[in-house]
């Protein structure tokens, strides 16, 4: 796989795809038939919380990511979405191991990378890359744009000295910039131009993964868009996988055909992108959704019902028992403060972790997991039940999965 | 009787060893009691410049400011700093973007907005505790008679957006201006502070202008949108008016940029190219006409060369537009239209 330019263009009109053809991405559709490139199982990351005085003993852990599993295919793109400090961006950092985890598997290309040290983890920067919500911050101002761009090169040994300029020159046109201002700095270059600077110096190394945290929520709408359109250009031309992280729903869904919606450090949530926006069934989800303020909608007239959620995420340092979103919860009953809900397969590519699961005014009266856990519907531990294991443990989706109408095991 | 706030001619300029940048050019717009303007534009339109000359927040700077901000039928312009001190707060107040830098992290909550209240009203300070502590309870803080005592840092995004809020309406003013106030902020809290600006708006009956990028946000909240494109004003009408018939093609690719929770996911997106213009060497005719894909329709040269007036758009009414268009509203049915929201296009018969 070579790099070449692809779009010819003005230095300030961003790259278009050729002949100015409006196509569908491929990309963001799902294709089944690819193995998964990244698989996570149980993360886990807890941040020791120490106390200042002259010991610093560790007086609690926030738990940043507690137990999350999926799966992103190989050219594919899965989403996270949440809102701040629900851990979607430090499960972006865990698996280009910026972080080490505090337990479980990051199997990238069959390999479990978890627990890499720093000299395995060198060969592997070049198959991981990142690219980060702020341009401004995450360029060095004093160094060039040849010179950010060409680092990984240089580092890496990829090819000849002489040539990395070629390639430097190569990569800023194919993210739209003119290729003739190598030698300038970040701060000369507006909001989207820097973005696509680190774009560039992402692509450089050819990854098979990229992990986009919030890639264009510090640029202005008008900007959103063309580098929205590059990242699926770039998708579909390189065959890159990504782990789309955001907080904007809509543009989320715009991007990946696959979608986990975080809450507090775990998954409440996962689905093709289709049945997450149309039929949500946790209510975490379905009070997300019904917050995103929409153009359209308001355009023909009257404004949706919001689901309010009363206050605030609580703090992951001591989150609460159960269900963590009980808390805000506008459907929890007893059991969601004594027991944890599942992450449950209720669908083909659809699992959800909650009690009561059910479309939006829909749901149960009656938890729909309280056999397999071996509780009664209040919670309490029941001698006569036997809980099935190990459910919603697995990154992936069974071919079998649980039937909220008949409350029975059914198959595609 | 003019309206409660009329902005007239406003001209904001800065300048800089570079020359003039011109924030603002002849802004005009009415506000009544009880009607809220969305200002909708990209960073560097002028939004947050021109809405911070009503508070007199570019005096002592070097701006040039000119034109005339009546409120109530006085001139905000020609007061003295004095008199601008007294009103600023007490009849127009403003709530900041990012709470946090806003807030000064040395004073408690409680005496930041028992200050504001102090600074207007001759009472003592026990007074103005309480006063604090019910404005707090007023916006949905917990427990208010303990949090008062509480420091900026100890409260959410969320927390600290309200009680921005809460010091902002402490005394009661008839106009608020609220600065992208929910852009920091997560949706689900983004959906609770909206609805209570809007509970508020309707138990004060003041006038609010929000500041925003989102035209998710201003469809939900405003009564009138001003679309501010380098400076100008580039498009106004009631909301619902300029969300069904744009007529700038600015607003257009404003609409079109944006995906929605609901749109077609293998339509692209259609950004608009290029970036905004620099303010400080304005294109002589149109602004926008560099990134503009239909000024192929208008005859000869005149989006290069002539800036187009706010004039009356096709469909008459309140609603006008900065363009040189003739049939624009046509060409945003028949083209634009159909390409983001085909669902929303009116059958012609």
């Amino acid at each position: 796989m070579s790099i070449s330019p692809s779009e010819s263009h003005a230095s300030e009109a961003p790259a278009e795809p050729k002949g100015g053809v409006v196509l569908g991405n491929p990309a963001s559709k799902l294709d089944l038939s690819r193995p998964p490139i990244l698989e996570v199982d149980n993360l886990q990351m807890y941040f020791p919380v120490r106390n200042s005085g002259l010991i610093r003993r560790t007086v609690g852990y926030v738990q940043a990511v507690d137990g999350v599993s999926f799966q992103v295919p190989a050219g594919g793109s899965l989403g996270l979405v949440g809102e701040s400090g629900c851990g979607k961006s430090t499960t972006g950092r865990l698996i280009t191991r910026l972080y080490k985890p505090t337990a479980g598997r990051i199997d990238f290309d069959g390999r479990n990378i978890a627990n890499y040290s720093a000299s395995q983890l060198m060969p592997l920067r070049r198959e991981i890359q990142m690219i980060f919500q702020d341009p401004a911050t995450s360029l060095n101002p004093r160094h060039t744009v040849g010179a950010i761009v060409g680092a990984p090169l240089l580092i890496h040994k990829v090819i000849p000295k002489k040539q990395v300029l070629n390639r430097v020159q190569e990569l800023l046109e194919v993210v739209g910039l003119n290729p003739e201002h190598y030698n300038r700095y970040p701060h000369e270059f507006s909001g989207g131009q820097r973005q696509r600077i680190g774009i560039a110096r992402a692509l450089t190394l050819q990854p098979k993964l990229l992990v986009a945290d919030e890639p264009v929520s510090a640029l202005d709408v008008s900007i959103q868009a063309q580098v929205i359109n590059l990242l699926q250009d770039l998708q579909r031309e390189f065959d890159i996988a990504f782990l789309f992280i955001a907080h904007d729903l809509a543009i989320v869904r715009h991007f990946c055909p696959e979608i986990a919606v975080m809450y507090l450090g775990k998954i409440v949530e996962i689905s093709d992108r289709e049945t997450l926006y149309n039929r949500p069934n946790h209510p975490y989800t379905q009070a997300l959704l019904s917050a995103v303020p929409d153009v359209k909608q308001a355009a023909i007239g009257g404004r949706r019902e919001r689901i309010r959620l009363e206050g605030d995420v609580p703090s992951p340092v001591n989150p609460p028992s159960g269900c963590r979103f009980r808390t805000r919860c506008p459907i929890a009953k007893e059991i969601c403060a004594k027991v944890e809900p599942p992450l449950l397969q209720i669908g083909k590519r659809h699992k959800v972790a909650c009690h009561f699961a059910g479309e939006l005014g829909n749901h149960p009266t009656a938890p729909i997991t309280a056999g397999m856990l071996g509780v009664d519907d209040q919670g309490n531990h029941d001698p006569g039940a036997s809980p099935s294991k190990d459910i919603g443990n697995s990154p992936g989706f069974s071919d079998f999965w649980f039937d909220l109408k008949t409350r029975t095991m059914a198959k595609s | 009787m003019t309206s409660f706030l009329s902005v007239r001619d406003l001209v904001v300029h800065f300048p800089t060893i570079d020359g003039v940048v011109k924030a603002t050019e002849g802004l005009s717009y009415d506000l009544e009691r009880g009607k809220t303007l969305g200002i909708v534009g990209e960073s560097g339109s002028g939004k947050s410049v021109s809405s911070a000359a009503i508070l007199g927040l570019h005096r002592g700077t070097n701006a040039k400011v000119s034109g005339e901000i009546l409120l109530e039928d006085v001139d905000l312009l020609t007061l003295s700093d004095e008199e601008m001190r007294l009103r600023r707060g007490r009849d127009v107040a403003m709530i900041f973007q990012d709470p946090l830098s806003a807030m000064h992290p040395y004073y408690t909550i409680g005496n930041q907005i028992a200050e504001a209240y102090r600074v207007h009203n001759d009472v003592s300070r026990k007074a103005a505790k309480a006063r604090a502590v019910e404005m707090l309870d007023r916006v949905g803080i917990p427990q208010p008679d303990r949090r008062v005592n509480d420091y900026p840092h100890q409260f959410s995004g969320g927390m600290r957006q309200r009680a921005m809020i809460a010091m902002g309406l402490i005394n009661d003013p008839g106009l608020l201006i609220a600065d992208e106030p929910t852009t920091a902020l997560d949706v689900t809290v983004q959906a609770q502070i909206l609805d209570l600006l809007q509970d508020l708006q309707r138990e004060f009956n003041s006038a609010i202008i929000i500041i925003t990028h989102d035209l998710g946000v201003v469809a939900e909240m405003a009564d009138d949108v001003l679309v501010m494109y380098a400076g100008r004003a580039v498009e106004f009408g009631p909301c619902k008016e300029i969300l069904t018939h744009p007529e700038m093609p600015y607003t257009w690719g404003l609409l079109s940029s944006v995906p929605d929770v609901k749109g077609d996911t293998d339509a692209r997106l259609i950004p608009i190219k290029g970036n905004p213009p620099s303010l400080l060497n304005l294109p002589p005719g149109c602004a926008f006409e560099p990134r503009c894909t239909h000024s192929d329709k208008v005859p000869g040269n005149l989006c290069r060369t002539e800036v187009p007036d706010l004039l009356p758009g096709n469909r008459g009414g309140v609603h006008t537009k900065r363009c040189h268009l003739a049939n624009s509203d046509t060409i945003y049915q028949r083209e634009i239209l159909p390409e983001i929201a085909p669902e929303l296009v009116e059958d012609p018969s």
